[in-house]
């Protein structure tokens, strides 16, 4: 089966860059399941895990907390705020942070609506983490 | 002619100096290192983030309701200057030339009849362009006593423009840094971050020749995009300012060192020569002592 290149980024380091056979990506409006030859697509991220799989096994499993990813037939580019390899994800670090971004949100609670999202987006994005963190 | 004793005192004080410097030199290297390898580190993203921005700024900037992030705001009478300096010294001129720089970029500003206003990282910076620009000073960030850089120090800078931004304080930003050629050379730049300059669009081919689906639609992500890229644009010139002053700063202590080892050399000779003096003058008052007798 045909492979593309898989490329993850996050401001702070290029944390993957190889030949995949598929990923699934958690799109702002659901997973998506990328294969070689997709539809060119740009495409916004929520809090999640991207998966890995080849020859039918997942063989990587990386969190994002939201992000971009711009998909073309040869290549797709995630652009990460942030990564981390799930086995490296600690619980007492999602549920601190799952804590901060709950203040955050409750803080917000009388911003502009603009505000309240990001915080919701933000908060989601830590419960994502701290689900993956409780799986791995 | 100095003493002997105050002589001792003189070489052993440059003595220490120059171990401090040395010292000093040592730390910065490896600082250096470690900052050239995060500023590389970082790069991959910038230049996908580019990449992405070309495809999509291209198909929105020519619309009315464009977001104020891609397009500013339209006037062009109040420019915010962001200078980005080192929060500590003796780092060779590497402060001072920032400073003049944004300097000379303020006065011609002004004599064009523009408002300026500046915020200012590091604290170097801010020190110097209050003593002449107080008035126009907005806001100062320092990351003081932080050991290494993060991405969210440079969003929480972005998070302040933006804010300006929207509160309509300014029409026009740009960032003034040292920018790292190498380890010798640093030159201050402008780069301008608001209106974004847009990065020329790439070949259709890069897109296998068809235009990109956008999910959600192309104003939500470019609304997500915008923020994202003025933080990685600061994110950008915070790590080359820091990798700047730990290659000035191991440049200049290099030289305080060479110096230093200069000026003990000639300290000794000195020194030797004044011993030599002595001994020689106490044997003259001996000798003509004895013929005396």
């Amino acid at each position: 089966m045909a492979n593309f290149q898989l490329e993850l980024v996050s401001p702070e380091k290029l944390l993957l860059s190889r030949e995949v056979e598929m990923a699934i990506i958690p799109a702002a409006e659901g997973e998506m399941g990328v294969l070689a030859g997709h539809a060119p697509m740009i495409v916004a991220l929520r809090g999640g895990t991207i998966r890995v799989r080849e020859n039918g096994a997942e063989t990587e499993r990386l969190f994002v907390a939201g992000g971009f990813a711009e998909i073309t037939p040869t290549r797709v580019t995630v652009l990460a705020d942030e990564a981390t390899p799930v086995a490296e994800l600690s619980r007492a670090e999602a549920d601190r942070r799952v804590a901060e971004a709950q203040a955050a949100y409750d803080a917000a609670a009388m911003d502009t609506p603009e505000r309240r999202d990001a915080a919701m987006a933000r908060l989601l994005a830590m419960r994502a983490m701290k689900d993956a963190a409780q799986a791995a | 002619m100095p003493s002997l004793k105050s002589l001792r005192m003189r070489i052993n004080s440059v003595k220490s100096t120059r171990k401090i410097t040395q010292a000093m030199k040592m730390v910065a290297a490896a600082k250096l290192r470690r900052a050239q390898s995060q500023a590389e580190a970082a790069r991959p993203y910038a230049v996908r983030m580019e990449r992405m921005l070309a495809s999509l700024g291209a198909s929105v900037a020519g619309t009315p309701d464009a977001p104020k992030l891609l397009v500013g705001s339209g006037g062009d009478a109040v420019h915010l200057l962001v200078v980005v300096t080192a929060d500590r010294g003796l780092a060779g001129p590497f402060n001072t030339n920032v400073g003049r720089f944004a300097r000379a970029r303020i006065r011609e500003l002004e004599a064009q009849g523009k408002t300026v206003k500046l915020l200012t990282v590091g604290r170097k910076g801010a020190a110097y362009l209050k003593r002449e620009f107080a008035s126009r000073v907005v806001g100062e960030i320092s990351f003081a006593g932080k050991k290494r850089l993060e991405f969210s120090d440079a969003s929480e800078v972005a998070a302040r423009i933006t804010a300006m931004l929207e509160a309509g304080e300014f029409d026009v930003c740009a960032l003034v840094y040292n920018r790292f050629r190498n380890v010798m050379t640093q030159v201050p730049t402008e780069q301008r971050l608001i209106p974004a300059p847009l990065p020329e669009a790439g070949s259709p081919a890069d897109s296998g020749g068809a235009l990109y689906e956008y999910e959600p639609t192309e104003e939500e992500i470019l609304a997500q995009l915008l923020p994202q890229n003025l933080a990685i644009q600061v994110y950008r010139a915070l790590l080359e300012s820091a990798a700047g002053e730990q290659g000035s700063r191991m440049t200049a202590m290099d030289n305080a060192t060479r110096n230093a080892g200069e000026m003990i050399n000639k300290l000794t000779l000195n020194y030797n020569r004044t011993r030599q003096a002595n001994i020689t003058k106490e044997l003259i008052e001996i000798i003509s002592g004895a013929e005396a007798v």
